[in-house]
């Protein structure tokens, strides 16, 4: 039962990342690309978060942390170059 | 005790694959930045906490220890994705200037909202008196946009 639950939630969340590559290739501003790229970077969390679920190890979630953090400074980063040219001011 | 797990990790997994689908469905189809970000912040949020939450159940009923790193993440997630969609939306007002354009196939633009209090719309609003120098308020005449700085107040004090 939760091998299938998996099956399921693995074809979700590829999915979903597919849907973001296309928002990221097509979308028409700035904004809209830098939030594709942030969307992208939360499905490969839950990517990996289940993977671990399905290898039964808990080795993956500092990689899911780490991704979490360099996902959200680089959003930020990207904001702030849009709205002001520079990063660190 | 084994049936209760299974059937509380196989709802979460299906309800974050499929919150994290709709999310993402939502960015593809929603017609405006501003509407879009709506689905990523929230249902795709929710998504990747319901996966994390299934995790947290699953992993130690099948491996036997105990971790907290589920809890950490979800954490983390659930204070970055506000202030990423706050920046994201600062960004896009201050690039698409005076306009507010929330569906853009039916032509109708109008300007942004007053704020009802004594200051205009944040990245817009110059103090009277002052204007913008780079990043850095210089003494001057303020140049607004078109369409006033969105404060409802005539003749803003300025201390």
């Amino acid at each position: 039962m939760i091998g299938a639950a998996l099956y399921f939630a693995f074809a979700c969340v590829s999915l979903s990342i597919l849907l973001n590559v296309y928002r990221l290739l097509s979308g028409p501003g700035r904004g809209d690309r830098v939030l594709a790229l942030d969307t992208m970077v939360i499905n490969s969390i839950a990517l990996i978060i289940l993977f671990g679920i399905g290898n039964e190890t808990t080795l993956y979630f500092e990689i899911a942390l780490l991704l979490a953090m360099v996902g959200f400074v680089s959003t930020v980063a990207y904001c702030k170059f849009i709205l002001r040219g520079d990063i660190v001011e | 005790m084994n049936l209760v797990v299974e059937i509380l990790v196989t709802l979460l997994l299906v309800l974050g694959g499929g919150f994290a689908l709709v999310g993402s469905w939502g960015l593809t189809r929603l017609p405006s930045l501003m509407t879009r970000l709506h689905g990523p912040t929230k249902a795709t949020t929710l998504g990747v906490g319901s996966c994390l939450i299934a995790s947290a159940v699953y992993l130690p009923w099948a491996t036997g220890s105990f971790t907290a790193h589920e809890f950490l993440i979800t954490l983390f997630l659930f204070i970055t994705a506000p202030v990423s969609a706050h920046m994201i939306a600062k960004a896009h007002i201050h690039r698409q200037g005076w306009r507010l354009d929330p569906n853009p196939a039916d032509n109708v633009v109008e300007g942004l909202p007053p704020t009802g209090g004594s200051t205009g719309w944040a990245t817009f609003w110059c103090p009277p008196g002052r204007r913008w120098m780079g990043s850095s308020l210089v003494e001057g005449d303020c140049v607004e946009p078109p369409g006033g700085s969105g404060a409802s107040g005539e003749g803003v004090e300025r201390e």
